[in-house]
């Protein structure tokens, strides 16, 4: 690659694309072809909030380059979320989440919906430079502008015990059982960052459990310090790495969250690594 | 440096010596099927590492699906130009090319390296996704994700039941490495 030619370009693109991931998700028929038509702004504007929609943040954000978000919740007229569960809110049908991502501009949005029969369908929405409109991206996602493919959505996605991450007990300030604010913060990232991924349900092989519980705060953040003990150099490794093959996490960042990773080290090193070893 | 390379030809020609016997696949038996279909299907190819024996190069059945062998550090592979692209290793479990280096999976039941912890419903997203467990890192070239996704369900959970039967072998396989102009833009 190092001549750049374009047969090795097109070359490459042939043998990525044999490694390409299919897409199983909603057609792109049943979707909305612009973000105007989705409900999220008020009739010809696509600044204006519509009044309906209720903006949130969660307390622990997925780290994307930096790039800033903004969110809504829309929950359809007299509906409610069952909250029976803390750890398994049910939205009502109807409901729509979107995600909005700037860097210099409005880059993308990302819309959530649970459907009628229960499922849930995912869509981004590109933005034009001029920030004027935001259309469908294709299935495959628009990776030249970091825009995710839907079967990308879904990695992260379903990996929850709810496909909404932002919007929790945990992320809405539920309480982690940490015992310093360090350690807060360290679990709280990699509850906001990896536990969607890293938890009972998703992921076992990995023996890694990082996502906290509203209803047993304490048995999770417990699990969450002996997986972390068990594997911190590897953590490390990989939440501070820019390599694309070995990053955490794999989807949606090429830039590390330097600061974060800090964090986390600084965690490990000054607070979890000691108590294990004064426990033993 | 020319021992340890292959061209394509010469590998996809040696592909056709790994099945001697036509494999019997009794109806209803998942780890039979699951036996015939990864003999029939290539895993053989990149996953077994190749020797070169008297009759030329042939699997080392002694080492099967074990991926490529940890102890067989790889010199970086040479610049390649004009048509020439892709540069393979003589045991034909790594590949350099432009997305950088891939080695093939340890596939064996080895509980630290291989499937041996993993779901037949992980196995099956790795498949569907094209990315570890559904959810990690992509799988990289030469891997056929896009000709293996046509595979059933039962055809996949049927390879995945007969992996978990075959010898495990301890070998802990190397990460891909990046392209060197991907490697240089991040420092």
């Amino acid at each position: 690659m190092s001549n750049g030619s374009s047969f090795h370009r097109a070359a490459a693109a042939l043998l990525l694309a044999l490694a390409a991931s299919p897409v199983h998700t909603a057609t792109d028929a049943r979707l909305a072809a612009t973000l105007a038509e989705t409900g999220l702004f008020e009739a010809g504007s696509v600044e204006r909030i519509r009044g309906s929609n209720q903006a949130f943040a969660p307390q622990f954000p997925l780290w994307t380059d930096g790039q800033a978000k903004r969110r809504w919740l829309y929950l359809p007229p007299g509906a409610t979320i069952d909250k029976s569960d803390p750890d398994r809110w049910d939205f009502p049908r109807g409901t729509r989440l979107w995600k909005e991502f700037s860097a210099e501009g409005r880059i993308e949005t990302r819309l959530i919906e649970r459907l009628a029969d229960g499922s849930w369908r995912f869509a981004s929405y590109a933005w034009n430079a001029e920030g004027t409109e935001a259309t469908l991206a294709p299935a495959e996602g628009i990776p030249k502008r970091g825009i995710p493919s839907r079967a990308d959505c879904l990695a992260c996605h379903e990996g929850a015990n709810v496909p909404v991450l932002g919007y929790s007990a945990v992320q809405l300030g539920g309480m982690i059982a940490a015992r310093s604010p360090q350690e807060r913060a360290a679990m709280g990232y990699l509850h906001g960052n990896c536990g969607h991924c890293h938890n009972a349900n998703a992921l076992e092989a990995t023996g890694l459990f990082l996502a906290q519980s509203a209803a047993s705060p304490v048995r999770s953040a417990a699990a969450t310090r002996a997986s972390v003990a068990e594997r911190a150099a590897e953590i490390l490794r990989r939440v501070q790495s820019a390599n694309r093959y070995i990053r955490m996490p794999p989807i949606g960042v090429s830039v590390p969250d330097s600061q974060s990773a800090a964090v986390i080290e600084h965690w490990i090193q000054q607070d979890l690594q000691p108590h294990r070893e004064a426990s033993r | 440096m020319k021992r340890f390379m292959l061209s394509i030809t010469a590998v996809l020609t040696c592909g056709a010596v790994i099945i001697p016997q036509a494999i019997a696949q009794p109806a209803g038996d998942p780890v039979a099927r699951g036996k015939y279909i990864v003999s029939t299907s290539g895993c053989h190819d990149c996953h077994t590492p190749w020797v070169l024996g008297p009759r030329g190069p042939e699997p080392d059945m002694t080492r099967a699906l074990s991926g490529h062998p940890k102890d067989m550090a790889m010199p970086p592979a040479p610049s390649l130009a004009g048509p020439w692209l892709i540069s393979i290793a003589a045991t034909n479990t790594a590949f350099a090319g432009p997305w950088g280096v891939s080695f093939t999976a340890n596939l064996t039941p080895d509980r630290d390296t291989g499937l041996g912890k993993w779901t037949a419903k992980g196995f099956k997203d790795t498949i569907r996704t094209g990315r570890h467990l559904g959810r990690g890192r992509e799988v990289l070239p030469p891997m056929p994700i896009m000709v293996y996704n046509n595979f059933t369900d039962a055809d996949l959970e049927a390879i995945f039941a007969y992996l978990q039967t075959i010898p495990a072998v301890a070998n802990k396989v190397p990460e891909p490495l990046q392209p060197p102009a991907a490697v240089a833009a991040a420092k």
